[in-house]
């Protein structure tokens, strides 16, 4: 029994002094960032903010060093070289170039990226769930398969879902490629319409007609710079057309699921923390955006032949009630 | 102060810039043409070389296409100066626009990854050396061979005919050497320097970009010009050494700039000081003179 007390009482006294050290000792957090950018500062911010809401503040607990390659590869490259050679506990890379760099250099150092659309493709980590070396972090993927969640709570009977896309886009294809993946796992059809430049866009979303119980658009930009044209064959045809960006609900889409960066650095900043805390870069799952913020124009719905549940409205983040 | 890592990643990147140098220091100081198709080329070589790289390529043979890929958008310059007559200067940057669309076809998308490709480096990770010093040994040993081989090119009937031009274009004429085409090889071989220069440097930092060919010239000019501050470049081997001891310098300010937190300096302000180091490069060899000249005036 005694024997257990002090052992209790020698643990106890072990973790108050790890805890001390901890507080003497500021834990280093390096940033770098290809580029000032108000998307990729808002990253930034939210990562610092984030990590002082875990209890690390810079210039308590905390010490934050941030450089930015102004665009420039090869200062990318010497800021990576250099942060690796001060083995800091974290280095943080925002947007694919600065991540490459960093991954480049550091062999044993904690990496954590942010702002990187395709980790895999970037060759950053060679698996999504299990990243296995010293590295991972967030990645502004589209979040498709939440989308289709949304898609199917507004419509649970869509059956067959249609698209417009433009086959000269490489963003836009892997986006459709990915879109018919998710699709076909919960057994939904994809119904594809071509259009290569913005003049083609309504011919495109008219062939989707008969075909297609409901329309999703990816962020292509030639599709969303004729977007209008979708949205009028979605009202004459009453067939629903989705957006992956809440820009495009203001101009008429039913709903769509968007993220701002900000919100990206929050949680970044949340995979950071945790590294700080001890866990190991390697065995943490890349993540894509959690917190998405719903926009919804119940006229619009209106106009396509469905109508919102208060349910939904209620859970937007914003309601757009204008005409048009 | 400066880490191993940070010292050895700038001299890395500085050799790799001095081959960039020595392609500038071709067609500015040699040839006379002010060529900035240079900026395009970089990328270029890089694209060339990741894609053939992860096309399953031998990374050395597919360096070797990058420097071809280079040599051709050279020569496309050079000739739309000599056969189109268009402005040396102008010519340059058509190349260079129209480089930027060729590059983003060559590669497909705007970044492609050889972080886990094999690369020229690969097979001296085995070596008995530390991570960081291994681009070092190699960039190193590339320089060199390229440097020698520049040097005998100069001094080769070719390189006396193209160095002749640069220096008076109707007297190397008279003397019989097609001015054109000395124009047309050197800023070919100008550009393949840099486009060999963008090959190594997106093997060494995983990846190519088709935005990193920003600033390569100025880089490059800097690095001309400060190492010509440093050593005089009485002779062709002193110029070519001064292109890669100006490099390297450069990198090394970066470095310190990077970590010259103690003077209060930010992220922000590394172009300003980059510009402050050009300027101090320029004029800091015609204060040398005027001193030197002041001594022996009062020596006399």
């Amino acid at each position: 029994m005694a024997k257990t007390t002090l052992r209790t009482l020698f643990a106890a006294t072990l973790l108050a002094l790890t805890t001390l050290v901890q507080a003497q000792e500021p834990r280093v957090v390096a940033i770098t960032q290809i580029v000032e950018h108000p998307a990729l500062d808002a990253v930034y911010q939210g990562i610092k903010d984030e990590l002082a809401e875990r209890g690390f503040k810079e210039g308590d607990n905390l010490e934050v060093m941030h450089e930015s390659a102004q665009g420039n590869s090869a200062i990318a490259s010497q800021i990576a070289r250099k942060f690796v050679g001060e083995s800091p506990d974290v280095i943080v890379a925002i947007a694919t170039p600065s991540a490459q760099t960093v991954a480049a250099a550091a062999r044993n150092t904690p990496v954590v990226f942010s702002a990187v659309t395709d980790p895999l493709g970037a060759k950053l980590v060679s698996n999504l769930d299990a990243p296995g070396a010293n590295i991972t972090g967030v990645s502004d993927m589209l979040p498709i398969d939440k989308h289709l969640d949304m898609l199917q709570r507004v419509m649970p009977d869509a059956k067959r879902i249609g698209t417009v896309y433009n086959p000269g886009e490489a963003n836009a294809v892997s986006l459709v490629e990915l879109l018919e993946e998710r699709l076909a796992a919960r057994g939904l059809e994809l119904v594809k319409g071509a259009a290569t430049k913005t003049s083609e866009v309504l011919g495109a979303a008219r062939s989707l007609v008969g075909k297609a119980d409901a329309i999703y658009l990816t962020t292509d930009n030639t599709v969303i710079s004729a977007v209008e044209a979708v949205i009028s064959v979605g009202e004459r045809a009453s067939i629903p057309v989705f957006a992956a960006d809440t820009a495009t609900v203001e101009r008429g889409a039913v709903a769509a699921l968007g993220f701002d960066y900000y919100d990206h650095g929050r949680q970044t900043g949340v995979m950071v923390a945790r590294v700080l805390n001890g866990e190991q870069p390697g065995d943490m799952a890349v993540e894509t955006m959690e917190k998405l913020d719903l926009f919804v124009n119940p006229a619009a719905a209106e106009r396509m032949g469905i109508s919102l549940s208060d349910e939904i409205i209620a859970d937007a983040e914003q309601v757009i009630d204008s005409a048009k | 102060m400066l880490s191993n890592i940070a010292l050895y990643g700038a001299i890395e990147t500085g050799l790799i810039y001095g081959l960039v140098a020595f392609g500038i220091y071709l067609s500015f100081r040699v040839l006379d043409f002010p060529d900035l198709t240079v900026d395009g080329s970089f990328p270029l070589g890089a694209a060339v070389a990741a894609i053939l790289i992860i096309d399953g390529w031998n990374p050395w043979l597919a360096t070797g296409c990058a420097v071809m890929a280079g040599m051709a958008a050279g020569a496309v310059t050079a000739l739309l100066n000599v056969k189109l007559k268009i402005l040396n200067l102008l010519a340059s940057i058509l190349t260079m626009i129209a480089l930027y669309s060729v590059n983003l076809r060559i590669m497909g998308r705007p970044n492609v990854a050889l972080l886990t490709e094999e690369t020229v480096l690969t097979p001296w990770y085995d070596l008995d050396l530390a991570f960081h010093q291994v681009p070092v040994l190699l960039f190193t040993i590339v320089v060199f061979v390229a440097l020698i081989l520049l040097w005998r090119f100069m001094k080769s009937e070719t390189g006396l005919a193209m160095r002749a031009t640069g220096a008076n274009a109707r007297m190397a004429r008279a003397q019989g050497i097609a001015t054109g085409a000395m124009i047309v090889l050197g800023v070919a071989v100008s550009n393949g320097l840099v486009g060999l220069a963008g090959a190594l440097f997106a093997q060494s930092q995983g990846a190519a970009d088709v935005t990193m060919g920003v600033g390569v010239i100025v880089i490059g000019l800097a690095s001309l010009i400060g190492g010509e501050a440093v050593v005089t470049p009485s002779t062709v081997v002193r110029a070519l050494i001064a292109c890669v001891v100006g490099a390297i310098i450069y990198r090394l300010a970066i470095a310190f700039a990077l970590n010259a937190d103690f003077l209060g300096l930010q992220a922000q302000d590394l172009n300003l000081i980059t510009a402050v180091l050009v300027t101090l490069a320029i004029v800091l060899p015609g204060v040398r003179t005027s001193i030197a000249n002041r001594l022996t005036r009062n020596k006399a």
